[in-house]
């Protein structure tokens, strides 16, 4: 009996070392790169990395608003682009899909999660930039916000559709059958009642795809120029905003790590810490929206 | 359990062979890595039980990963900088091959030849449409490296000099991206290794002399630079046998081979 | 109120809407993996896997080093990261909730967030954290083994949410009972819970598999990228992603990079096969069993 009660308490505690390695690998990922990103806040100083619109470590000059904006409207890109769909997806497959289409559909959007993000960049650089390059407006080479936005767009619509569809079915069912018992159309009860009751789900399902685009290195490297410039208009037709080039705060870091050395290595890893501080703030807010959600449904 | 042995043997057995075989571990600039490729090859058909293993990371993991020791042997596309070499006291430089940066167009931009201060200009932004240096009426695409990369760290002390690369650039990450994106943008320019000239893209002369390892050696075409193998200190058994094969006429016919310039 | 015609036919669009919606994303989806099979497929051969690709610039050659880097990285990644986070998933379902000091639930929580944390941090920063912490400051250098130890901070999450939804699918009366007959906690979670609990774990063990293989931007900072068979844990080497990824910047050889992507997603969709199979005889089986 005393045997069974060691063993019991050894394992009991060796479960608990496992649960806290977890712990542990975040706070050694916060203190490693933020130590290695602390001299490039001392040194540069947060309001001149976060503002200044230069990056030239060459000269000395680490300003990351440019890629601040280039992440900022990729992702814009990316939520108008993909939202649409993904919720349209969402919709489809849990209020509209008969069964035998939804075996098919499923899978596939599945399957576009799956795919490896590097073969997104090798299809977006074989065949979306060229095909963007097409629309000739002068100084459009292709590379750019468009066909990064496209990529991405794709990239996060399984995220979204996924957790969307889960939220729209967690509605009770009791909510569509009440409307559909007034007279209510299939449509207007997914309008009026399944649709704001799985409103703080589908938000978080947006949040976390923001997160997720937020965090796309390989596919964005590959497609959007990575010009350290703050994308702006190329003539006067400001959508053409998009069909500029622009650099991410995670193509920052990928594109420049294999060469930089000291205060430029710094800076580096203070745009990643600048980077999981953002998504981190992301995935609390989607985490609060379900959390809210939960909270109403317990009332 | 069965599988547990098994998967034990196959660790043992793997490390085991590791152990005997002598390894030389190359890491840095990804200029010199297709070569250093070939150098590893062509030595390991000469010696048995040699393997040399080249990874990239960039000309500054290179001298770094000389320096402590996680790379026998670093990389290095440019020169070294004097602040390396108080940070790393005892690193040892050897110049295996000496590299021309070649201007490039793609092609049908219909200029063919340029001057050192025009390619400037040009890279600086200061000249943006083709038909300001003899070519059709369309706008100038400049790609380049990214800070940092040897490459660049050496074109622009030869050309550019006080002059800053524009900022609106297409910034890739490697010679051959930058070749790929060349050969693909109509209208664009960039600087490459002359190792990774091919028939996907236009060289430019400059000052009249056009990119060849010939101009380059006798001093007609201007833009050349060293390509730096580091150790930690003096080499010594296998690893100073390779740079020696290097540095000997087979290395150094694989050098012009591939089309870069011998050392002198 | 509208008239019903007006009302169903706003219907009728609405509806349009989706399955144009639907139709478009399946259509993304058919283009991309249709461009690279269609692009692909010729250069794929018997020796296309058995040969490795050549060093230099001319792209030529095959993947059969990127497949064994592949597999030697899933299996070390695997093998540090599952005892952690099997053990980990097993504590928050099994063990978490009995605590009664403050110190210790106050620990539980901050492990808790610490996994969801873990989740959600982007793949560059593993690799930035990998390559600060494994190949410079332990001077492992690029290797599998870096790469290994990089990649199982990326999938211990997933392999402990996998677990932690395939032990809560257990039916509590299997722990009763077990407890009834005078077994302890560590007995009855080791000779009936995870016995009942293994599928659902297997699937997210194939899961993490799957991200593995389609990783690229962590394993690019600390893996290193050498062509060559990787013959210890300590050899760099190159995975089919970062394969492809080589191939399209360094190289013209874009049908071998898009070969090398199809071999990929044919990978994927069989890790994807796989895991609906399992779902489908798990949830199968638990509607048999019945509390």
């Amino acid at each position: 009996m005393k045997k069974k009660q060691g063993t019991d308490a050894l394992m009991k505690y060796a479960f608990m070392a496992s649960a806290l390695v977890s712990l542990l690998i975040v706070v050694m990922i916060g203190v490693f790169t933020f130590k290695e990103a602390l001299p490039a806040f001392r040194d540069i100083g947060p309001k001149a990395l976060l503002t200044g619109t230069v990056w030239r470590p060459g000269q000395g000059e680490f300003g990351i608003l440019a890629m601040i904006a280039g992440s900022g409207l990729v992702t814009l890109g990316a939520v108008i682009l993909g939202v649409p769909l993904a919720l349209g997806c969402a919709i489809f497959l849990s209020e509209i899909a008969p069964p035998a289409v939804r075996t098919f559909v499923r899978p596939s959007i599945e399957l576009l999660a799956g795919i490896p993000s590097v073969v997104y960049g090798l299809f977006g650089m074989v065949v979306l930039v060229p095909f963007v390059r097409s629309l000739g407006v002068p100084g459009n080479t292709g590379f750019g916000l468009l066909s990064a936005s496209m990529v991405l767009a794709v990239m996060i619509l399984p995220t979204i559709a996924s957790v969307s569809e889960y939220a729209i079915r967690s509605v009770p069912q009791s909510f569509r059958e009440a409307s559909l018992a007034v007279g209510a159309t299939r449509w207007e009860t997914l309008k009026r009642v399944v649709l704001p009751s799985a409103r703080s789900g589908i938000l978080s399902a947006i949040v976390l795809g923001l997160g997720r685009a937020l965090g796309e290195t390989i596919a964005m490297i590959m497609v959007i120029g990575n010009s350290v410039i703050i994308p702006a208009a190329l003539n006067d037709n400001p959508l053409t905003i998009f069909l500029s080039r622009a650099r991410t705060l995670t193509g920052n870091v990928a594109v420049e790590i294999n060469y930089a050395t000291g205060l430029h290595e710094n800076a580096l890893f203070a745009t990643g810490v600048i980077l999981f501080l953002l998504i981190m703030v992301m995935n609390s807010t989607a985490r609060v929206l379900i959390g809210r959600k939960k909270w109403e449904r317990r009332r | 359990m069965r599988i547990a042995s098994i998967a034990t043997a196959l660790t043992l057995v793997l490390s085991s062979a590791a152990v005997l075989a002598v390894e030389i571990n190359v890491a840095g600039s990804t200029t010199i890595q297709p070569l250093a490729e070939l150098f590893a090859e062509s030595f390991e058909s000469l010696h048995d039980g040699v393997t040399i293993i080249v990874q990239g990371g960039g000309s500054s993991v290179g001298v770094r990963s000389a320096a402590d020791g996680t790379a026998d042997v670093g990389m290095a596309s440019r020169e070294i900088k004097d602040s390396e070499f108080s940070e790393n006291p005892g690193i040892v430089v050897h110049t295996i091959a000496r590299d021309g940066i070649a201007i490039i167009t793609c092609p049908g931009s219909g200029v063919g030849d340029l001057t050192a201060e025009q390619v400037s200009q040009i890279f600086a932004g200061e000249i943006t449409n083709w038909s300001e240096v003899g070519g059709g009426n369309s706008p100038i695409t400049v790609v380049a490296r990214e800070e940092g990369s040897g490459t660049r760290a050496a074109f622009e002390e030869m050309v550019m000099g006080e002059a800053l690369i524009c900022l609106d650039a297409i910034l890739q990450p490697s010679n051959g991206a930058v070749r790929t994106t060349v050969s693909t943008t109509p209208g664009s320019i960039a600087f490459i290794s002359f190792g990774y000239l091919d028939a996907s893209v236009s060289p430019i002369d400059i000052n009249g002399a056009a990119p060849t390892p010939a101009n380059a050696a006798n001093g007609s075409y201007p833009i050349v630079r060293p390509l730096n193998m580091i150790t930690m200190g003096v080499p010594s058994g296998m690893v100073a046998e390779w740079i020696e094969f290097i540095l000997s006429p087979e290395g150094q016919a694989i050098v012009t081979e591939e089309g870069y310039l011998p050392v002198e | 109120m509208r008239s019903i015609r007006l009302r169903n036919l706003t219907q009728k669009g609405a509806f349009s809407i989706m399955w144009l919606a639907a139709a478009l994303s399946v259509g993304a989806m058919l283009l991309v993996v249709g461009y690279v099979f269609v692009q692909g497929l010729p250069q794929i051969s018997p020796d296309f896997f058995t040969t490795p690709p050549r060093g230099g610039l001319s792209g030529e050659g095959g993947i059969s080093s990127t497949i064994i880097a592949t597999v030697y990285l899933v299996i070390c990644t695997l093998v540090v990261a599952t005892p952690l986070g099997v053990g980990a998933g097993i504590f928050l379902v099994e063990y978490a909730d009995n605590f009664r000091s403050r110190a210790a639930i106050k620990l539980v929580s901050l492990a808790r967030f610490g996994v969801e944390t873990l989740a959600g941090v982007p793949s560059i920063i593993f690799g930035l954290f990998g390559y600060a912490l494994f190949v410079t400051a332990m001077h492992f250098g690029f290797s599998i083994l870096s790469a290994a130890l990089a990649g199982a901070c990326l999938v211990i999450p997933v392999i402990i949410r996998t677990t932690e939804e395939a032990l809560k699918s257990v039916p509590q009366s299997y722990r009763e009972a077990s407890f009834a007959m005078g077994a302890s906690r560590w007995e009855t979670i080791w000779k009936v819970v995870l016995p009942s609990a293994v599928t659902g774990i297997s699937t997210g063990l194939i899961l993490s598999a799957g991200r593995i293989v389609s990783e690229t931007a962590v394993f690019y900072v600390t893996l290193g990228g050498s062509y060559r068979t990787p013959t210890s844990i300590m050899s760099s080497g190159r995975t089919m992603a970062l394969h492809v990824y080589y191939l399209a910047m360094e190289t013209r050889a874009f049908d071998k990079a898009m070969a090398t992507g199809a071999v990929l997603v044919v990978l994927i969709i069989i890790i994807n096969l796989v895991i609906n199979l399992i779902s489908r005889r798990l949830s199968a089986g638990n509607g048999r069993r019945g509390a």
